[in-house]
């Protein structure tokens, strides 16, 4: 009886189109949609993701989230390291400078310094230089996106400089970083040349970056250094759900993307549910012959569902396929935020069976209480 | 079409020879003030190998009759036994299996699923029943070519006429073999040429022993088909008459 269902199903192909279009509809913008989304989340966090290496982020109590610096005294550092469990721990500066260009424009800069005899959290990728150049004085490394924002159309230098704090920073090479939610350009110095670029501040430790023992579980180690040091301590994974978590929290963004990823789905159930009830109607004799003829309700009720679920994996199908063929293209074309992780796909086929059910609900109530003996009606 | 003459039959064939037996049989239809009763205390037995035609003015009950004959509702007073099974007793999920078994249905508006070939309509009865596509349709086709419609097993319903429609609609009754065929005004919306040539179809294939056929109708040209006609009149039957055939009308 399946493809009986099926034959009905795609033999009407202004209303197959119609209900697939419902279901496309709905995935496609919910698709999308939550893949922008956490396109966004990811450049909320990708300053913590970039630094790899340490597994705890010690910090101010007041810290939500990674762009929220309140410094720390440097003697902090001191006191994580004395905490037990605590295999290493080092300095690390985040903040906002602003360079004076050559041009004599300036520029608002992400500025990370690192630990000058570790170097942790310095960038994994590089174009051109190396990491241990950071040591020559002045030194800076410069994100690509960042150097082609300062010097748009002009090609990868070394050597160019620039001015932060009237002192003259050098760009010593070049390096792959994860965009972050403001786009400014993102700077790699050491921590002893960082504070000497930064706006002077009695106290500019933003983070203290530690590691776990081995055999010490990196939760453990941050609870004892809450209550030794009175800081904050996260793992890097709870750091990122922090920071991830208040944005979804404190700023509209959730909202409105929930607003579209909801109409998206209300607009789809209600196309993909009327047409498929008009379907439906359309079909009742039909299905009150094959009722006549000895048809079960059972037989009804899936011939109905395999309908529904037909139409839910094609139109999932393409509005998936959609959406990622439109990131593939943004992320080419533009700067706009896109990222579709497994989750995406699996929210969305949850949306989409809801759609496809309560379609198919709609619908069969409708085929169950006809009654066999319409069809001896003229 | 040849004339017809009827005599009225004063006895009720023997039980054993009865394929449908209708005793006492009210329907009402709505409820409390609103009620309205279409079948008043009908009698009814159609023995085997009979060709019986209901007939008589629209409201009169003839659809509602053979609503519950065919188990596709439920008689609100009265005993219904179709094939030696009593359908007023039976319950729901079983008279959907005795109608797949038993019963053919032939009807005015054909109701083919007009995303199906001829041949996959004709199969219909025999896919309900658990056959597979390819067996269901191959029977379906021997079916249809005993009917004439050997070269149009792969045209869908749109592509038919109205008799050829017919002629697949009486394939999909046939093809299940069932021992009771109902035939709902099936000539009604033919021509006179199609109306004979699907009531010859009717009379030579249908029309068996061991089967009955029932055919509801109102096309006074069709009658001569019939072995006898029911008259009915407001809700109740007023006469069974006997046919006489024409030789015109066909084998019977």
């Amino acid at each position: 009886m399946l493809w009986i269902a099926w034959k009905m199903l795609v033999g009407n192909r202004v209303k197959y189109l119609g209900i697939v279009f419902g279901v496309v509809f709905a995935a496609l913008l919910i698709a999308q949609q939550a893949s922008i989304f956490c396109g966004l989340m990811s450049l909320t966090i990708n300053q913590i993701r970039d630094v790899e290496g340490p597994g705890i982020w010690g910090m101010d109590k007041g810290v939500q989230y990674v762009d929220d610096i309140k410094p720390l005294a440097d003697t902090e550092l001191f006191r994580v390291k004395g905490v037990p469990g605590v295999e290493w721990a080092v300095r690390f500066y985040k903040g906002i400078a602003r360079a004076r260009l050559e041009e004599g424009t300036y520029e608002q800069m992400i500025l990370l310094g690192l630990d000058d005899a570790t170097l942790v959290g310095a960038p994994r990728q590089l174009f051109m230089g190396s990491i241990a150049d950071l040591r020559k004085p002045d030194a800076v490394i410069i994100d690509d996106a960042g150097y082609r924002r300062i010097w748009p159309d002009e090609p990868f230098r070394i050597g160019r400089t620039f001015e932060m704090n009237d002192r003259r920073a050098v760009v010593v090479g070049l390096a792959k970083a994860g965009r972050t939610f403001t786009s400014f350009p993102i700077v790699y110095t050491r921590y002893s040349q960082a504070v000497l670029f930064a706006p002077p501040e009695r106290r500019v430790l933003s983070f203290v970056l530690a590691e776990a023992a081995p055999g010490v579980a990196p939760e453990e180690v941050c609870r004892r250094i809450e209550e030794r040091t009175g800081l904050q301590a996260v793992t890097r994974t709870q750091f990122l759900w922090k920071t991830i978590i208040y944005y979804m929290r404190k700023t509209g963004i959730p909202i409105n993307f929930g607003i579209t990823v909801l109409l998206g789905f209300f607009v789809g159930t209600a196309i993909a549910g009327q047409t498929f009830y008009l379907f439906t109607v359309e079909n009742i004799r039909q299905y009150g012959a094959l009722k006549a003829m000895g048809a079960s309700n059972w037989t009804i009720l899936t011939m109905v569902l395999a309908q529904g679920l037909q139409v839910g994996l094609v139109g999932y199908g393409v509005g998936v396929g959609l959406a990622a063929v439109f990131g593939w293209w943004v992320r080419g074309a533009s700067r706009l935020a896109f990222f579709m992780p497994w989750e995406v796909l699996a929210i969305t086929g949850a949306a989409v069976f809801v759609i496809v059910l309560v379609a198919s609900l709609v619908s069969i109530r409708k085929v169950l209480v006809v009654e066999p003996a319409i069809v001896f009606r003229g | 079409m040849g004339a017809v003459t009827a005599a009225t039959i004063p006895t009720t064939p023997p039980a054993a020879d009865v394929a449908v037996h209708v005793r006492g049989v009210t329907k009402d239809f709505g409820s409390g003030g609103t009620t309205t009763r279409a079948l008043r205390g009908v009698d009814l037995d159609v023995p085997y190998g009979e060709l019986l035609m209901l007939v008589g003015p629209s409201g009169c009950g003839k659809t509602t009759l053979v609503s519950i004959i065919a188990g596709t509702l439920d008689p609100t007073e009265g005993d219904v036994v179709v094939l030696g099974e009593d359908l007023a007793a039976m319950p729901n999920g079983r008279k959907v299996r005795f109608r797949r078994d038993n019963v053919g249905f032939v009807f005015q508006a054909y109701n083919l699923l007009p995303a199906l070939t001829a041949a996959e309509n004709a199969a219909v009865p025999l896919i309900i029943a658990g056959w597979n596509r390819r067996r269901s349709v191959e029977a379906a086709a021997d079916v249809l070519d005993q009917l004439g419609m050997g070269d149009r097993l792969d045209r869908l319903p749109s592509e038919l006429s109205g008799g050829q429609q017919q002629r697949v609609a009486i394939a999909r009754s046939l093809v299940h073999s069932p021992r009771l065929l109902i035939c709902d005004e099936p000539t009604s919306a033919l021509d006179a040429e199609n109306g004979r040539i699907t009531m010859d179809l009717i009379r030579e294939v249908a029309v068996q022993p061991g089967r009955a056929v029932i055919v509801v109708t109102h096309d006074a040209r069709v009658y001569s088909y019939a072995d006898r006609i029911a008259s009915m009149e407001d809700g109740r039957i007023e006469a069974v008459v006997a046919a006489t055939r024409s030789a015109a009308a066909g084998a019977g």
